[in-house]
């Protein structure tokens, strides 16, 4: 039963109570069940607490459904934790392994070695010693994979919403936003703008209602990071919310989440109707006076939702297309009130900047970005999956140490970084420490963060065309340069890849590009012709072998 | 379609739920409406002008919007192909064409006999099943057009 906590003291006597009831004694059994419920996360959770039922192992066992663990690749996962021993890490479990799981290494402690991850044929039981999970520095993703996403008690038990307590009784809102600037972090969504300037501008903005929205349109084919966090540790992201409301002084907020995205929206409601019961979310939170309530609204499958003008637009009921700034969201935003948007990694840091302090999360990073980056890792490269590491990592390490580098014996190309607004980056910049100016000198940009990893088998020339051919779909047709000037550059792209191009194609790509890019409305359409322009200048051998 | 038949009592149902703000919760409203009639009728879209007073020229607006929505019947399983970059990487296009032979359609469409429709999607975000597709809620990953057969005869029977 969740009871109402009127105070700070409530929540610290509630995490205080938790702790103690956490049986030291037991064996911890986490089953990823978010992403790996593809590949039969659900039916091994259920073996697994039949037999626990079925032997009495209650008293000896404790199964808990969490969220992404990372290594997605190796689904589905599960992590052993037997009181003062390290993590074992299992994947590819089958329902048909589980008697075994628990008679070998839950009982005897010995490994099953068929389950654990290997590296140059060397077998890896334990989760410190693979260099996927030792080269990670997990911050945003502290919570993810280690609690039930569905218990606001285990979030509590691990410090969950002392953050935001601090920044309600001990900061003022002005002390809250110069945190944040301190901090120096820059939103995650992809633009990279600092977050605490854009709450300062919110907070100064005249208006009574204020709206705090959380953009959770995870639309960039290849980024699943906020999902994952959605789906693994909800509570970090309201916790964020909160705090971003009583900067900038808002009393609603929505999170506007992709209808695609179902676990997510069914965590976040469960996550939602938690912290309302506790009296962390609806009015006079823990007894403070100030009020903050939220709510969900589901997308309907429309990639320019996710440019913030489009967003409010859609919020509003209409057709979800952006409109110019200014005025800015800031100043005029959801039916015309002052809101501020930020995205869910973004907001699943800002517990951890208030608790940590910003002169401790400056540590983190470079000069140009601080903190850490949550990049999704996938196509043609080892361990797929979700890795945070601080900003300044160089993708060597990450594709190579930490996702194992490339299967098969084509070798690596090129990794494509930031969607359909990035680039690809070739094998001469991947010693480049990434942070947003860095990534973006090189023709790529940070963006959300998917990092797709390419072979020598793959077709520049046909990735270029594919992101072309995604832009021109979901571009909403508001604006000339974006509607006409995608659909010019994707004819031109068809034609090569069918090898019916001419000489002039690529100065017409170019000249294109700059007319799109210069010209149209939103983000959409101004970073629609990256793709094409950084094949251009990394793989132009391609193109001139199709063209000839 | 056939929309004198349609029965107009489950929007009647849907619709005063939202009474507090109709503008705002137009999109929600026509969520649910679409999962309880599988697709948006014209009578039904009237019906909702009717009870909001939301002009039907901008519910039309938003239905056509965005991706979610349908105007036409769909079929009894939705397969949606993810399109995403890891899945394009690894070879989508293969399991799409196999899935569009098996089952007659294009992208978009809906099978004669009602069983199927075939969308793709941008990404379902589960790039590490590349290529992936899913059938109404459940997840294919690592298809090849071999596996992807298999998948659509058991759905077939």
């Amino acid at each position: 039963m969740l009871k109402r906590l009127k105070s700070y003291d409530d929540l610290i006597t509630m995490r205080k109570s938790g702790n103690k009831k956490v049986k030291q004694d037991k064996v911890k059994v986490s089953i990823c069940m978010t992403g790996c419920r593809a590949l039969g996360a659900q039916e091994v959770y259920e073996e697994f607490s039949k037999q626990v039922k079925k032997q009495k192992l209650q008293d000896k066992i404790e199964v808990v459904e969490t969220g992404c663990q990372g290594l997605c690749a190796r689904a589905p996962v599960m992590t052993i934790d037997a009181p003062d021993a390290p993590s074992i890490f299992y994947g590819r479990v089958t329902v048909d392994i589980v008697p075994d799981i628990i008679s070998s290494t839950i009982m005897k402690g010995e490994v099953i070695k068929k389950l654990c991850y290997a590296e140059a044929g060397k077998k890896i039981p334990y989760m410190d010693d693979i260099p996927f999970y030792s080269r990670q520095n997990k911050i945003v993703l502290r919570n993810c994979g280690i609690i039930d996403p569905n218990s606001i008690e285990q979030y509590i038990e691990r410090k969950g919403y002392d953050a935001f307590a601090k920044a309600l009784f001990e900061f003022d809102p002005e002390r809250i936003i110069s945190e944040i600037t301190h901090s120096g972090i820059r939103g995650r969504g992809g633009a990279g703008f600092p977050t605490g300037l854009k709450w300062g501008f919110c907070r100064k903005a005249k208006g009574d209602v204020k709206y705090l929205i959380c953009n959770a349109d995870e639309g960039d084919p290849g980024a699943f990071m906020d999902r994952a966090i959605l789906e693994g540790d909800p509570h970090a992201v309201i916790e964020g919310m909160l705090i971003g409301a009583r900067a900038i002084g808002a009393e609603k907020g929505f999170v506007y989440v992709r209808a695609e995205y179902p676990i997510a929206v069914n965590h976040l409601r469960n996550a939602i109707a938690q912290a309302k019961k506790l009296n962390l979310l609806g009015n006079n939170i823990l007894g403070s006076g100030f009020n903050f309530d939220l709510e969900i609204k589901m997308g309907a499958g429309a990639f320019v939702c996710g440019e913030e003008t489009a967003l409010i637009a859609s919020i509003e009921g209409k057709r979800g297309m952006p409109r110019p700034r200014p005025p800015f969201p800031a100043n005029s935003g959801l039916w015309g009130k002052p809101t501020n948007i930020n995205n869910v990694e973004t907001l699943a840091n800002i517990p951890v900047i208030i608790a940590e302090g910003a002169d401790w999360y400056k540590q983190l990073g470079t000069k140009n970005g601080s903190g850490t980056k949550i990049f999704a890792l996938a196509g043609k490269v080892k361990n797929t999956g979700l890795v945070e590491v601080p900003m300044g990592t160089t993708l060597r390490e990450i594709i190579f140490d930490i996702g194992g580098g490339v299967p098969g014996r084509n070798g690596f190309k090129a990794a494509q970084m930031g969607g359909p607004s990035g680039g690809c980056v070739p094998e001469e910049h991947l010693d480049l420490p990434i942070d947003y100016e860095s990534v973006k000198a090189v023709g790529a940009i940070m963006g959300s963060g998917g990092l797709i990893v390419m072979d020598n088998e793959t077709s520049m020339v046909d990735i270029s065309r594919y992101f072309m051919e995604f832009v021109q779909e979901e571009s909403c047709g508001k604006c000339v340069p974006c509607r006409v000037g995608t659909r010019k550059m994707l004819d031109i792209l068809t034609r090569i890849t069918k090898g019916e191009g001419c000489r002039s194609d690529i100065e017409d790509l170019k000249e294109m590009a700059n007319v799109t890019q210069s010209a149209s409305l939103c983000g959409l359409g101004q970073t629609a012709p990256n793709p094409v322009l950084s094949t251009i200048r990394y793989f132009m051998n391609e193109y001139e072998a199709l063209i000839k | 379609m056939k929309d004198k038949t349609i029965d107009l009592k489950p929007v009647a149902k849907i619709v005063p739920k939202y009474s507090r703000d109709y503008e705002s919760n137009l999109i929600a409203i026509l969520q649910e409406t679409q999962d309880v009639y599988g697709y948006l009728p014209k009578s039904v879209m009237k019906e909702i002008s009717k009870l909001t007073d939301v002009p039907l020229t901008r519910i039309f607006g938003v239905v056509t919007f965005y991706s979610q929505f349908t105007l036409t019947p769909r079929g009894k399983h939705a397969i949606k192909i993810c399109n995403g970059t890891a899945c394009h990487v690894r070879g989508v296009d293969e399991v799409k064409e196999k899935v569009k032979e098996h089952l007659n359609v294009s992208e978009g469409e809906t099978t004669a006999d009602f069983k199927f429709t075939l969308e793709t999607v941008a990404c379902i975000g589960t790039c590490f099943l590349a290529p992936v597709m899913m059938v109404d809620d459940r997840y294919f990953g690592k298809l090849t057009t071999e596996s992807v057969t298999d998948v659509v005869k058991e759905y077939s029977n």
